[in-house]
């Protein structure tokens, strides 16, 4: 079942001099099982939107359904809501706490009031499908890389068995590999449990190698709800609006003009290369 | 002339458990020997964890060798007072711009390091001036930080910096917390620092096509300096930089593919136009054949 959000606009200190509208008439289903990227310069409402799916901020107008139902409504669980869609904010590794790597992913689902052996079972596999192996489950979480707390930090939330997976900027910092590693995680997750995932990016590169739709806010508003060739087509708008289209997309473009016989609108490498390719053997 | 010389710089820090206990010791830095040249604009590049974050703390003497010597502009880190001689010549800036603001205006911001250095307030003010110029952010300089992108706030940053009248700026991932377009406004002031006021910049980054207008690039693994060498020569070694747990940009990624396939493209593509030079030289060569 998928997250609805109907007709949400956000305003900060709303009937106020200081009122400021943070999202403003935003529409949006969210299914199971796809990789949804939500792009955006800095303050176009993107992580205010975030914030909605879990109910952690509450809509000024409009409403967010779970499973069909208005998650504003009094019988509603919140608590609930929280560890069906699981949000991992950016740098999540702050937020590790706990004196071993096995305890730290347990405090989740231990919250959730299940039994001792359910929530050992979960964070057992919630760390192997990130990837973390058993000799570091009792090491102490700051003594792994950066990108291995990363990845503790998003099996916590993974523990909770969430329908549906929220990372703000889940790679900002670690270097290239660390990048691909997450990234391969997260799309095996989705292959395995069905989660549907949302990704909120700064990074138009991975945006374009992993996402199936990307959303693209400014303003508050969404301006495109699109798959990535559909959007990336308008680079030079994205580019007025703060953000830019993959590198290769440029290149495609640049070699198309310069008379290359190509589709200009792919935007991975190794569709560029084929089409590259193709050209010449013409 | 080089404005930083590391003489087997080696950077050991001791682990200790909950009581207190040794558990080990880390060797971040290891035995590291380096120039960089007045003016040049260096890239360090490196995985998580590979100590190019602790070296570079080295040149601003926030850390100190456990062995070997640093050289900032000839003095000694170790040397207590050249201290600030050394703070003075090397600035830093740092990844998250939220950490390094603490005016509650623009200028007042960029006018703290000189404020502090002792620097006559008619003097600071002309500092201020042309360092948020240098930077294009005077236009901002009335305004309040919190009301600025990532990528205006970093500029800040740099300007703080900039208003110390440094030869040599550090850039620990200026730009990993940042949008596309902040991404770009940073890397072209950086790169303005450079070529106009001919500041010597050390930038430490994960992204691949910053490090292309580099004069010289350093890869780090393991508290090693791995590779050393222009972007080109550095960008050729896919495999290599792979191993590293690096990468190349696209379209060098796109070239090296391509060349893979049986395309006769020259090594080490580094810019869109390169890569459209190449593939128009290729196809003219082929016309010509048939």
């Amino acid at each position: 079942m998928p997250i609805l959000v109907n007709h949400v606009t956000y305003k900060y200190n709303p009937d106020t001099a200081m009122e400021k509208t943070a999202l403003d008439d935003v529409s949006l289903e969210i299914k199971e099982g796809e990789i949804l990227a939500i792009i955006g310069h800095t303050g176009s409402g993107k992580s205010t939107l975030v914030q909605h799916l879990n109910g952690l901020m509450k809509a000024t107008e409009g409403g967010v359904y779970f499973d069909g139902e208005n998650i504003y409504s009094k019988d509603f669980s919140l608590k609930q809501l929280r560890s069906n869609v699981g949000l991992v904010f950016q740098y999540p590794e702050h937020q590790l706490f706990e004196a071993d790597v096995f305890s730290d992913v347990c405090f989740g689902p231990r919250n959730m009031g299940l039994e001792r052996k359910e929530v050992e079972m979960r964070a057992y596999t919630a760390l192997k499908q990130v990837g973390i192996e058993d000799e570091y489950f009792y090491q102490s979480p700051f003594d792994l890389s950066g990108g291995q707390k990363r990845r503790v930090a998003i099996a916590g939330v993974l523990a909770m068995k969430p329908r549906f997976l929220v990372l703000d900027e889940p790679t900002a910092g670690l270097d290239p590999k660390g990048r691909d590693d997450i990234f391969e995680k997260i799309v095996q997750i989705r292959e395995e449990t069905n989660t549907g995932i949302v990704l909120v990016s700064h990074s138009m590169e991975d945006v374009a190698n992993y996402a199936d739709r990307i959303v693209v806010m400014d303003h508050g508003k969404i301006v495109y709800n699109d798959v990535p060739s559909n959007v990336f087509k308008n680079y030079k708008h994205l580019e007025e609006i703060g953000l830019s289209a993959p590198q290769i997309s440029y290149a495609m473009h640049e070699l198309k003009d310069a008379g290359l016989d190509i589709n200009p609108d792919v935007y991975k490498v190794d569709d560029a290369v084929s089409q590259i390719l193709e050209a010449f053997r013409k | 002339m080089e404005i930083i010389k590391a003489e087997n710089l080696t950077f050991e820090y001791i682990r200790r458990d909950e009581e207190g206990n040794v558990e080990g010791i880390t060797t971040a830095v290891d035995n590291v020997s380096l120039d960089v040249k007045k003016g040049q604009f260096v890239a360090i590049l490196g995985a998580n964890g590979s100590g190019k974050s602790t070296f570079a703390k080295h040149i601003n003497a926030i850390l100190y060798p456990t062995e070997g010597t640093l050289y900032v502009d000839g003095n000694d880190t170790k040397d207590d007072d050249k201290l600030w001689t050394i703070r003075e010549t090397a600035g830093m800036v740092f990844q998250n711009p939220d950490n390094q603001i603490i005016g509650q205006v623009v200028e007042e911001d960029v006018g703290f390091g000189p404020e502090n250095m002792g620097v006559p307030t008619e003097e600071i003010w002309d500092r201020v001036k042309e360092s948020l110029k240098a930077v294009g952010m005077y236009e901002h300089r009335k305004e309040s930080p919190n009301h600025l992108s990532g990528g205006q706030k970093q500029r800040v940053s740099i300007a703080g910096v900039l208003a110390m009248h440094p030869k040599c700026i550090v850039l620990d991932e200026p730009t990993a917390m940042l949008d596309p377009v902040g991404r770009k406004e940073v890397i072209r002031a950086i790169r303005a620092l450079n070529d106009v006021e001919k500041i010597t910049v050390i930038l430490i980054t994960h992204y691949m096509e910053e490090i292309v207008h580099a004069d010289k690039v350093f890869v780090m693994s393991k508290g090693k300096v791995e590779m050393e060498g222009s972007p080109r020569e550095i960008l050729s070694q896919v495999d290599k930089l792979k191993e590293l747990r690096l990468d190349v940009p696209e379209v060098t990624m796109c070239a090296y593919k391509l060349r893979k396939a049986g395309l006769p493209i020259k090594e080490g593509v580094l810019t869109i136009d390169e890569l459209k030079d190449e593939l128009l030289r290729l196809k003219s060569i082929k016309k010509g054949e048939v």
